[in-house]
């Protein structure tokens, strides 16, 4: 099949970047994931990548990058030259959300702004799959494409000053988990107890990017026991595995 | 043990920094004048990764539990053994009990702290860099204490070094950034032609200047940055990422610092000045 078209660029004397054509979409993240396989196969000391929505940023940690050969390994791995040794596993996670309006705080007036009941706004949350484009901004916080369009929000005019780490909130064309307690503009609708990064555990961040998310209501006791479960490191949030 | 008797304005642990969690949203962190700290650890023969302490600004007072040797580099913040005046980029031997303070900041911004075998605090993600919400704490608190292994002799090979470091000089060295193309040639004409100032806005995470430029409309979709890319937002305000700094953003990527110009730009406070020199 033929590939995308793709432009590489140097990035200052440690980095490159690749481009993919601008725009937010499935087909245009799968080639990124499976150019990530191709070029981890050669097992290349020092790379570290991070994919962005259509870009991949590859940074050396190690040493400076001569950006010719490099530009060479990536265009092999492009024509398909390389073989792909192994390849990452995508995952559906179920991620639990309470929608309770003292955790939800500004579920009332997102309701009333978008003109729709609170059951119809849960409904549309939980019901679609998320695709996460990116993973950035703060550690473990995911960007999320695929909100439907009834959702879209305009972001709270004033910030607030503190977000409560799990709060899961609407903002134009996104929603996301706040994976920390931070400053923030988003439209609180649920939190969810289970942590999205933490850095005790071996993998600090169970999700990846190309993973799908798919949100889903909890009551207030289940949610007090997953709260709970995740202060003891107890916690293991429901996959299942993705066929491509 | 280090005893933090007093920790002035910002003290943190850092160590060459955390790699391999880019994909998740984690900084690199690490020292911000990693040519400063290379060379404390190096005099004192320590594997590059050894942690040690970074002093931004104003010097703490610290007391030594244990026999040991340090070595100071970076920033001159007028340090003191005992209330003896000592330099930087010297092998000294600490005896318990003995305590270190510091002055007037006289040169530069962070000044290093390095200890024979390096700080032994935990690890976190494979470093002990302290960046909050990965470590506990975002830095060293008075009070608090920092661990290390006693050292009762060592030879090192070399007892000191002449640094001659320009902390004066204002020419940061830059590439181009992946958005560079989107400059006028107005906007070029103000980023290359004069001076900037550093803001009161500067801390690990980032350095915004102080002077505006021509802003743009241009819109991108989030991608990857690093220390040392500097943003530029649509009111026309340069930002250059350090070290904290966060691994995406949504703003055009117009420069790129060398690796030798984020170690300069670290040793700068408010209200010093800078100006950009392609490479």
């Amino acid at each position: 099949m033929k590939k995308l078209p793709i432009s590489i660029k140097p990035f200052g004397q440690r980095a490159i970047l690749i481009e993919w054509p601008s725009e937010v979409s499935e087909s245009v993240l799968g080639e990124i994931l499976e150019f990530v396989d191709c070029f981890k196969s050669m097992e290349l000391p020092g790379w570290e990548m991070s994919i962005a929505y259509n870009s991949l940023t590859m940074v050396n940690s190690i040493a400076d990058v001569d950006f010719e050969s490099v530009e060479k390994q990536i265009l092999d791995c492009q024509n398909g030259q390389k073989k792909i040794k192994k390849k990452r596993g995508r995952f559906l996670w179920k991620i639990p959300v309470c929608y309770d309006s003292d955790l939800g705080i500004d579920l009332d007036e997102v309701s009333t702004v978008l003109g729709i009941s609170q059951t119809q706004l849960i409904t549309l949350h939980t019901a679609q799959e998320y695709i996460v484009y990116g993973l950035g901004f703060l550690p473990g916080f995911m960007y999320l494409g695929g909100l439907p369009e009834e959702l879209e929000i305009p972001r709270r005019k004033e910030p607030r000053l503190h977000v409560a780490q799990g709060s899961v909130g609407l903002a134009g064309k996104q929603t996301g988990i706040y994976p920390q307690d931070s400053p923030g503009g988003w439209n609180i609708i649920g939190s969810c107890p289970t942590p999205i990064f933490n850095p005790k555990a071996e993998e600090p961040c169970f999700v990846s990017v190309g993973d799908k998310i798919k949100f889903k209501e909890i009551s207030r006791a289940e949610y007090n026991l997953k709260k709970i479960e995740a202060e003891v490191g107890i916690f293991k949030p429901e996959k299942i595995a993705l066929d491509d | 043990m280090i005893k933090v008797l007093k920790s002035g304005f910002f003290m943190t642990v850092q160590d060459v920094g955390r790699f391999g969690y880019r994909d998740i949203g984690v900084p690199v962190s690490g020292v911000m004048d990693n040519d400063s700290a290379a060379k404390a650890n190096k005099l004192l023969d320590n594997p590059k990764e050894a942690a040690l302490l970074e002093i931004t600004m104003t010097g703490p007072t610290l007391q030594f539990e244990a026999p040991t040797y340090i070595c100071l580099s970076g920033a001159f913040l007028s340090p003191t053994l005992n209330n003896e005046p000592i330099g930087n980029y010297q092998v000294i031997q600490v005896t318990k009990g003995d305590i270190l303070s510091y002055g007037r900041l006289e040169k530069g911004f962070r000044s290093y702290l390095a200890i024979k075998g390096g700080i032994q605090t935990d690890i976190v993600m494979g470093s002990r860099s302290q960046y909050h919400p990965v470590t506990p704490n975002k830095c060293l608190k008075d009070g608090s204490s920092v661990a290390y292994e006693e050292t009762v002799s060592f030879e090192p090979a070399i007892s000191g070094l002449k640094v001659d470091r320009k902390f004066e000089e204002e020419t940061l060295e830059v590439y181009k950034g992946p958005e560079f193309s989107i400059l006028s040639d107005a906007q070029l004409g103000s980023l290359f032609g004069k001076s900037f100032s550093i803001s009161e806005k500067n801390n690990r995470m980032a350095y915004q200047l102080g002077e505006l430029i021509q802003g743009h409309k241009h819109s991108m979709l989030t991608s990857g940055t690093m220390p040392g890319t500097v943003q530029f937002t649509p009111a026309g305000r340069l930002i250059i990422l350090m070290k904290d700094g966060q691994t995406t953003g949504g703003y055009p990527r117009i420069l790129q610092l060398s690796e030798d110009s984020i170690c300069q730009l670290a040793q700068k406070k408010f209200g010093d000045t800078i100006s950009f020199k392609l490479l």
